[in-house]
């Protein structure tokens, strides 16, 4: 397989939130500005990444009946690590991300990248499966959270480009997430029609 | 690689290897972190600290009062320079915000008023209760500054409901919870003043 396209096919062609449409939970409930979809999209590229690649070096191992089990044990353990980890070195994202964090064991994105990807493929392929479709989904937080950002609090980064005044609210707050999603996913659609 | 058949000794043996590594890893990263967690923790809340109180040099012991209310305690720490104490930091909380649990780093200088305030940890609404960071301590607008003010003379409830403060716009669940931990912690400060008063050795 051409591995330069296995690692591009996550930011377009297979993109996790606009295509597949997984992991939704986690895509509207902290994409409320651009560094917390940054940092989300991080820790899941991580996970997908460590997980792909340690599920497709034991997947001859692993007995078919279990495999789900054993898949989410795995995952669960490099989730709670990049837990400790932010905790520990990056304490502010870690309180702005909060329960987010734990949320990744059940991203189905992770899940899923494992049953459809890393079970059937070599670790090299794997890994860089799960490195395309986690900076993928950390492309898409990130953009979903800068114009949440931008138009809901007038800042992007953190960094204000305009008074608190002009601001519309709605883009912050939930119903705001599925507003800008839905343009989004509109919008992807179209440039791959093309 | 072929596949190993789903035998029952054969999943068992698997599921309690894979289970028995990830609990070994986590062991192991656990025990690494712990130490920076902790150095993490206590270094935010000594920022926190800094960022309420009037200089000072010197930390003293901190120590905890229970709540008139029950629940959890409120722990106080009192700052001294060169020697006299500058004011009290009270490390306080509720339960009543509009995303539940809310902790605060209230400052109260040695005449009983607070010198300021630091949110430490909330799940309010981004852009309506998240402003209380900065809300109450505005100088420029009085009627919602808590800035060296006393809850023995300022009525610590949100003016809708007849007290001296005005709530956040929007925002008055997360307002009255914000005034709602202030007094906790007054109350906290006040008890413990009274129960020490003579035998602080300061």
């Amino acid at each position: 397989m051409n591995q330069w396209k296995n690692f591009t096919k996550g930011f377009i062609k297979e993109n996790p939130v606009f295509v597949l449409v997984l992991g939704m939970c986690p895509t509207l409930g902290v994409t409320s500005s651009a560094i917390n979809g940054l940092g989300m999209g991080l820790a899941t590229t991580f996970v997908l990444m460590m997980s792909n690649m340690v599920i497709a070096l034991v997947k001859g191992v692993i007995p078919d009946k279990v495999r789900i089990p054993a898949f989410i044990v795995i995952i669960a353990a490099f989730v709670t690590m990049v837990q400790l980890l932010m905790q520990a070195f990056v304490p502010a994202l870690y309180k702005s991300l909060g329960l987010f964090i734990p949320l990744i064991v059940v991203n189905c994105i992770v899940l899923g990248r494992a049953e459809a990807f890393a079970s059937k493929n070599n670790v090299g392929s794997s890994a860089i499966d799960g490195l395309g479709i986690g900076l993928g989904f950390t492309f898409a937080l990130v953009l979903l959270g800068s114009i949440r950002e931008i138009l809901g609090s007038g800042k992007i980064f953190n960094i204000t480009l305009y008074s608190e005044n002009f601001v519309t609210l709605v883009f912050v707050l939930a119903p705001g997430a599925f507003i800008v999603l839905g343009y989004l996913i509109a919008l992807i659609n179209r440039l791959k029609k093309r | 690689m072929a596949k190993r058949e789903s035998t029952f000794v054969n999943m068992l043996v698997t599921l309690v290897l894979v289970t028995g590594i990830a609990a070994a890893a986590l062991g192991y990263v656990y025990d690494l972190t712990k130490g920076p967690i902790e150095v993490a923790k206590l270094k935010a809340q000594t920022e926190a600290i800094t960022q309420v109180l009037p200089a000072f040099d010197d930390l003293g012991q901190s120590y905890k009062v229970l709540s008139e209310a029950g629940g959890d305690s409120i722990e106080l720490f009192p700052a001294y320079k060169s020697g006299e104490l500058v004011g009290t930091a009270v490390k306080t909380y509720t339960r009543t915000g509009f995303s539940g649990y809310i902790s605060i780093m209230a400052g109260i200088d040695k005449d009983g008023n607070f010198s300021g305030y630091s949110v430490l940890e909330h799940a309010e609404t981004p852009g309506l209760g998240s402003k209380m960071d900065t809300w109450f301590k505005n100088s420029e607008k009085p009627n919602q500054d808590v800035i060296g003010k006393n809850p023995e003379t300022t009525d610590f409830h949100v003016s809708k409901d007849g007290g001296q403060i005005d709530a956040i716009t929007a925002s008055t669940i997360s307002s009255r919870a914000f005034l709602d931990a202030l007094r906790r912690g007054y109350t906290a400060y006040e008890k413990e003043k009274k129960e020490n008063t003579g035998n602080t050795g300061q």
